[in-house]
């Protein structure tokens, strides 16, 4: 469980994912991809972690990742393999607006 | 957040496509973003403050504007065609500041002020030159500032309006879609780093990861010529640029622009018998217009291709006027009309502009935030809705003529005027009339060979509009005051008036 800023950088301790939190709540929510929690920089690997079978979808660069309520986003910086998921609840891929380029 | 995560994307997503064409120079996604590596831990070790840019484009530019926030130091492009003594006035504003800049004027410079210039050709060498390894350690506070853009000054003396990081990375999260670009899109961008499209478009295309083809100074011949040899497929002017690849394009055999999926313009107001005359000799192009501030972060209103066809197609006067519409709000933009005590006005009613949204600043140097408790920013700009929410601009708020108790835009009288076949310009301004508190005064420039009398000038506004818009002086100009991005300078012929 941690309490997230807007502009911290988290990466997943099971893949290669990375991601740059956008919007968080203000309490404390426990953030996972692959099965195990996000990591702040400088925090190091536990042991024996594995990508979990059951949390391994993938995330894909450049695609914003949100909750059901929207008060977490997180933009994928680094593709990997893992699910991103908070409070045991996959996120879901936020819908984009294709609009043409106006500049 | 800091805009370097953009780039930092697009070097991993598409790392050895083309970023940036300038002349003989290129740049790819990677090298842009190890060369804004390399300029930006320097800068950041640096005694700057600000990082300026006063110049035209150039790969200095998004090597500057990245290396800028790799260092956490502000961007200040500055409009390099101000007289000296302006440029020092907005440097001494700055300081200590590290300044990008053409040799010949480092050469000239004569100004007390401790600012550090390079040229732009040793600043792109350096930051190209790099052999030593980086770390991903831009700074991420969202409140970072990322540019600092001194506003035209059509009204006054600049103001330095302040864009955070948070602000523009909120743009592209609701404007682009992350990578979209087809690998043979090609972008040609002929707006100077001083106006905001200029340094919104080279943010937007990284993120979209369309190569951005530059042209320092435009004309309408060399416009034409890069579109065909660089394959270009989308196009971002100001109106009057528009306009004059029009009639260029007129002249020649047939267009010939197959590759030219779009175009966006913006920037100003577009004359609806260009944007048809586009259109026709442009059928297969898709036409977008941006409605944008520099206090917004750029483009908070855009009408779309389908609407520019379905209005030029359209017999009916109700939609073939929005050909002159600058659109509807972007999806993370609300929009409001309201009178001059606040109130919120139904469409059909002209009013000042409001807007809110994440991407929207409204806030200045030294002055701090105009926006309202509840988040809303005046923009100044008049304006009008329609009942499907389309949005169509009357002027600067200032701009609005008072006459007896009833208010005028100029633009209503303008667009009459400008479809005589003899008018080829107009402006329409208020002027002090003792009787009325302001009368309508009209300054029409002819197309060559085009003759037309006051009163048949007159005769034309009163069959169209209520006779309190017929213009009670008419006088003939061979131009009209323009500044370099194409915005009428209004105040320039209200004092004309009143000094005459």
């Amino acid at each position: 469980m941690s309490q997230y800023k807007p502009g911290a950088r988290l990466r997943s301790a099971v893949c290669a994912t990375e991601v740059v939190v956008i919007a968080a709540p203000d309490n404390s929510v426990a953030v996972n991809c692959g099965g195990a929690p996000l990591l702040l920089e400088g925090e190091q690997v536990g042991e024996g972690l594995q990508l979990a079978a059951s949390a391994a979808e993938g995330t894909q660069l450049g695609k914003r990742y949100t909750n059901e309520t929207g008060d977490l986003e997180l933009l994928c910086v680094k593709p990997g393999e893992g699910t991103l998921a908070a409070e045991g609840v996959a996120l879901v891929q936020k819908g984009a607006k294709p609009l043409p380029s106006s500049d | 957040m800091n805009l370097m995560m953009l780039l930092e994307m697009a070097a991993q997503g598409f790392g050895e496509r083309v970023a940036f064409v300038n002349g003989d120079e290129s740049l790819t996604y990677k090298q842009l973003f190890d060369a804004a590596g390399q300029a930006g831990v320097r800068l950041r070790d640096g005694a700057c403050q600000h990082v300026a840019m006063l110049d035209v484009s150039s790969l200095a530019l998004p090597i500057g504007l990245f290396a800028s926030a790799w260092a956490g130091k502000p961007f200040v492009p500055i409009n390099y065609r101000l007289a000296s003594h302006e440029v020092e006035g907005l440097v001494s504003r700055i300081e200590p500041a590290f300044i990008i800049t053409d040799a010949e004027r480092i050469a000239s410079w004569t100004s007390r002020s401790e600012a550090e210039l390079e040229a732009r050709e040793a600043f792109v060498d350096f930051a190209c030159d790099g052999t030593r390894p980086l770390e991903n350690d831009w700074p991420m506070a969202p409140d970072d500032i990322a540019v600092l853009l001194f506003t035209s000054g059509t009204t006054g003396t600049p103001k330095a309006a302040v864009l955070r990081h948070r602000h523009l990375v909120s743009y592209m999260f609701s404007a682009v879609e992350f990578g979209s670009a087809a690998e043979d899109e090609v972008a040609l961008v002929t707006v100077p780093p001083y106006h905001i499209a200029g340094v919104i478009s080279v943010i937007s295309s990284i993120y979209a990861g369309r190569r951005v083809v530059q042209l320092p100074n435009f004309n309408a011949r060399d416009w034409i010529d890069i579109a065909r040899r660089e394959r270009v497929t989308n196009g971002f002017l100001v109106p009057t640029m528009l306009s004059q690849i029009v009639s260029e394009l007129e002249g020649q055999d047939s267009a010939n622009l197959p590759l030219l999926a779009s175009i966006s313009y913006g920037g100003g107001k577009m004359p609806q018998p260009v944007i048809e005359r586009a259109m026709a000799l442009l059928p297969n192009t898709k036409f977008t217009q941006a409605y944008g501030l520099t206090e917004t972060s750029s483009t908070i209103c855009v009408l779309l291709p389908w609407e520019h066809r379905a209005a030029g197609a359209s017999n009916d006067p109700a939609e073939r006027r929005r050909l002159t519409s600058v659109g509807r709000p972007l999806p993370g933009v609300e929009l409001q009309i309201r009178d001059e005590e606040g109130r919120a006005l139904p469409p059909g009613h002209r009013g000042e502009i409001y807007v809110r949204g994440d991407q929207v600043s409204g806030e200045y140097v030294g002055r701090g935030s105009v926006l309202d408790a509840q988040g809303w920013f005046p923009t100044r700009d008049a304006g009008e809705l329609d009942e499907e929410g389309y949005l169509f601009l009357e002027g600067r708020a200032d701009d609005v003529i008072v006459r007896g108790a009833e208010n005028m835009s100029p633009g209503e009288i303008e667009d009459v005027l400008l479809r005589h076949p003899a008018v080829l310009d107009v402006c329409v301004v208020g002027v002090p009339d003792e009787h009325w508190g302001e009368a309508v005064a009209a300054v029409v420039v002819l197309r060559p060979g085009g003759e037309a009398t006051t009163d048949e000038l007159r005769d034309c506004v009163r069959s169209q509009l209520r006779s309190s818009r017929v213009p009670q002086f008419i006088n003939f100009a061979s131009e009209l005051p323009y500044n370099e991005t194409g915005k009428l300078l209004r105040r320039i012929i209200r004092a004309n008036w009143a000094a005459n």
